[in-house]
């Protein structure tokens, strides 16, 4: 089935050298640390104390709130301390992170007994996939049963699993499907399975031929599971462009895919359901690709997760030394300050770059040549919203649709001029989540603010009416007093 | 602390410095088959506007306190430079080179701000500006005189062509085509009959017709523009539109008067419409930057072309129709923009996808 047209994207060189290397399993070091917010949400709360004797799989750090995620010790061991660790995260500000110390004896403590999903309700295996700390492994970190429940409680009657990995370098999704299949497709048929039997769609772009003849024959005894190739295009794998070019429809800005009836999901996560809900077992590794000209043995590794990824680097060996480490694929990834940062649930790739590999590009003045315009797989206008934002213009930006940029970068990888168009997005947008806290802030102090008038305001009246209650009743005995002496009076005059 | 560089961390194969030099590569045959009609003050005429304009560009630079060899790489002077050298007339004197290279770059661009600021096309600009100021010179057309045949010029005499000008102008002046068409028409003569004395579709397509270095050799500048297409330096939206239109209306004015009108064919590939089409229309600076903008452009260019071709005050209406249109680019570029994904979009925009849809 040919899919409907979407519009820009580009086609950076694939570089998937590790598409034909067996996944590798990576021992785990004697130190993990695991920062407690790996997801999107709130952060988990550690439910152990430093000291407290951890197996592998046991539950440490409990998710908040309505979104979040558990955590899971990915060793038998202890937990050493909880402390402030840098975070994946440019600025590479700390964030806290429960240290464990891996005692290498594996003893296992799984969250739940093995069963068999033919038979479980929608919302036990939406229970079971959040006692495992599953969460989007594509990189977009949402917690998974979130997700399912959500799709519960809308109508899904479409089920994409995204399978495109559009980003180049990597190769981990693509080596899942085809080194353990089966694992993937039980997951699939159990997502499918939790949102009450969808029409679900395997999207596998069409760059990974093997993946999608394994995951069509897989998919022939599901009567409502199909693969379906799409194009080889960046960014297919961005769940908007992917949703449209399979349902022709476009998600309402402002809206969630459910709203439309569509819910997505990764491969990898996919796996990692199969996983927690037919064995029980909790998120404690994942898949990632090692790459990038400075590796000196890349390839597709199963990672414990709080690996550093200096720990990594070593493993796998380093050439020289890199010009850039990359968290991700080239096009989204993350540039880390450096590898003492530990590997996370929604780190996809591990990318160590030369300095030759890496893009450093002068940068021009704009010669308004609409590349990025073409480009832009939303339909934006970069170049205007990049210079409003040089000039601090940023309610201008947003008019003319900041908040839509889904920060693939195409504009900037496309831009003849080297202008870092795709860098002042995710600044702007930044300023809109610290501008939006801000107002949260002001909008505490003016309540608090506005308490305390209320609160004086009623304590002034209370003390009024206190005061008019006594002055009354002086009043009153006075008058009492008064009319008892006029009453004695006549008495007397009596 | 270090901010590491945001993503993406790979960049795509174009730089403004590569773009530039394919537009140049594209320019080289139609260029070379121009001063092979032209002779020797073809080839001087085009350095020294090319170099001037380069030396123009590096003196700016250095006056606004800009890394002058940084820049002086993007190639956009020369390409300028270039591009105005192939509007002039080809035996032109050099000032007339010297000095369309200080409009273009000087007037054309410097003064907007430099690279990317300009609301013109510097080298239509200076091109108007010259024709204006200096109608004679940029009004003297000769008939090709190929290197190698008896007529062509030695390199001393074509020299002494390009720097005192042409000693005697009668003798070898001779009207570009649709010049002659015009005056011709004028004086009540008809079309059918005036073509048949000095218009040939093969001439006007290789290129051996008096005119402007670019005037010439249609074919050889719709390859070079069918190249920049290929290698997708610029769309196909300006050159279709603009070509398509012109072709539209010359069908549609034939079909009336064909006594006055020249067939489509004749208006495609007289004057400067393919090097005008893909070369100067598309310029990124000045002309719109989204696909339906660049069609509206293209359109817009093809019928001001055609409407000062055939009923304006001059022979070749191409700087003129770019200009106007450069002007309305930024009003282009407001309303005429792609529609954001997951919103309505503009009410004519909702019709047609509707109509896609079925
Ligand atoms: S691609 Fe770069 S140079 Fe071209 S219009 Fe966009 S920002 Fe300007
Ligand atoms: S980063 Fe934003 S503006 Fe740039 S191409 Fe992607 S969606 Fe468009």
């Amino acid at each position: 089935m040919a899919g409907f047209p979407i519009r820009g994207g580009v086609h950076p060189e694939e570089r998937k050298l590790t598409s034909d290397i067996t996944i590798m399993r990576v021992p785990t070091p004697g130190r993990l640390i695991l920062p407690l917010k790996q997801h999107i949400g709130a952060p988990a709360k550690p439910c152990r104390v430093p000291g407290e004797i951890v197996y592998k799989g046991a539950l440490v750090a409990r998710g908040q709130g309505n979104v979040s995620a558990h955590i899971h010790a990915p060793c038998s061991g202890y937990v050493e301390d909880i402390i402030d660790w840098p975070a994946p995260h440019p600025s590479g500000l700390p964030t806290k992170a429960m240290v464990v110390i891996n005692d290498g004896r594996e003893i296992r403590e799984d969250v739940s007994v093995p069963v068999n999903p033919f038979y479980l309700r929608p919302e036990v295996i939406a229970e079971r996939v959040a006692q495992s700390g599953v969460v989007g492994l594509g990189g977009a970190t949402f917690p998974a049963a979130v997700k399912l429940t959500l799709g519960q409680s809308h109508r899904t009657p479409v089920l994409i699993i995204n399978g495109c990995e559009c980003e180049p370098y990597l190769t981990c999704d693509d080596r899942l499907m085809q080194e353990r299949t089966q694992d993937v497709m039980g997951g699939i048929s159990i997502l499918a399975q939790a949102l009450n039997g969808p029409e679900t769609i395997i999207a596998i772009e069409e760059n990974k031929p093997e993946a999608i003849r394994l995951m069509h024959k897989a998919a022939e005894k599901f009567g409502n599971i199909r693969v379906m190739p799409v194009p080889t295009r960046y960014p297919m794998g961005s769940e908007k462009q992917l949703i449209e070019f399979i349902t022709g429809r476009q998600v309402p800005a402002g809206k969630l895919s459910a709203d439309i009836g569509v819910m997505l999901h990764n491969i990898a996560t996919a796996y990692a359901v199969n996983r927690a809900v037919r064995e029980g077992k909790p998120l404690t590794t994942r898949i990632v690709t090692v790459a990038g000209e400075a590796i000196v043995r890349p390839g597709n590794y199963e990672i414990p997760l709080g690996m550093l990824i200096s720990d990594l680097l070593e493993f796998c060996g380093l050439k020289e030394d890199p010009a850039r480490i990359v968290m991700g694929g080239p096009m989204m990834g993350q540039a880390i300050p450096h590898a003492g940062i530990p590997v996370t649930k929604g780190c996809n790739g591990v990318l160590a770059m030369s300095a030759a590999e890496v893009a450093r590009r002068v940068e021009h003045p704009c010669i308004r040549c609409g590349t990025c315009v073409d480009a832009c797989p939303m339909g934006l206008s970069p170049l205007t919203m990049a210079r409003l934002l040089m000039r601090d213009k940023l309610d201008a930006a947003v008019d003319i649709g900041l908040k839509d940029c889904i920060l693939c970068g195409s504009c900037s990888f496309a831009c003849p001029s080297g202008i870092p168009l795709a860098h002042y997005f995710n600044y702007g947008k930044g300023e809109l989540v610290s501008r939006a806290q801000q107002k949260q802030k002001d909008d505490e102090i003016k309540r608090l603010i506005l308490g305390r008038q209320v609160r004086m305001e009623r304590q002034e009246k209370e003390r009024e009416e206190a005061m008019a209650r006594r002055k009354a009743e002086i009043a009153a005995r006075k008058a009492a007093q008064a009319a008892a002496e006029q009453a004695d009076k006549p008495m007397e005059v009596a | 602390m270090i901010i590491p560089p945001s993503s993406p961390h790979i960049a795509g194969p174009n730089s403004v410095q590569t773009v530039m030099l394919m537009v140049l590569l594209a320019l080289l045959p139609g260029t070379m088959s121009g001063i092979y009609q032209f002779g020797w003050p073809a080839l001087f005429l085009f350095l020294i506007t090319s170099a001037s304009a380069v030396a123009f560009e590096a003196t700016c630079l250095k006056i606004a306190g800009k890394p002058v060899s940084f820049f002086c790489m993007d190639l956009s002077a020369l390409v300028t430079g270039w591009l105005l050298a192939m509007t002039l007339p080809p035996w032109a004197p050099w000032w007339i080179g010297v000095l369309g290279s200080f409009c273009a770059i000087v007037i054309g661009k410097h003064v907007f701000g430099g690279l990317g600021q300009n609301l013109f096309n510097p080298a239509m600009l200076a091109r108007t500006i010259l024709l204006v100021s200096f109608p004679l010179e940029m009004t003297t057309w000769i008939a090709p005189r190929p290197f190698g045949t008896p007529q062509s010029l030695d390199v001393s005499a074509g020299w002494s062509i390009t720097a005192n000008g042409i000693p005697n102008l009668d003798a070898v002046s001779s009207a570009s085509v649709l010049g002659h068409v015009r005056t011709e028409i004028g004086m009540g003569h008809q079309l059918p009959d005036i073509l048949v004395s000095m218009y040939d579709p093969v001439a006007s397509a290789v290129g051996s017709i008096s005119g402007s270095l670019g005037e010439t050799s249609a074919v050889l500048f719709l390859l070079g523009g069918l190249f920049l297409m290929a290698k997708k330096i610029i769309s196909w939206h300006i050159p279709v539109a603009l070509l398509g239109s012109v072709a539209v209306l010359a069908a549609i004015f034939h079909l009336i008067d064909p006594l006055r009108y020249g067939d489509p064919l004749f208006h495609l590939l007289s004057g400067g419409l393919m090097l005008g089409a893909f070369f100067i229309a598309t310029d990124p600076v000045t002309s719109p930057v989204s696909s339906m903008g660049k069609i509206v452009f293209g359109a817009g260019c093809g019928l001001l072309l055609f409407i000062i071709r055939n009923w304006g005050g001059y022979p070749e209406g191409m700087a003129f129709a770019v200009l106007l249109m450069n002007a309305a680019t930024p009003l282009i570029d407001h309303y005429i923009k792609p529609r954001i994904y997951g919103h309505e979009g503009s009410a004519i925009g909702r019709y047609f996808r509707q109509l896609k849809r079925g």
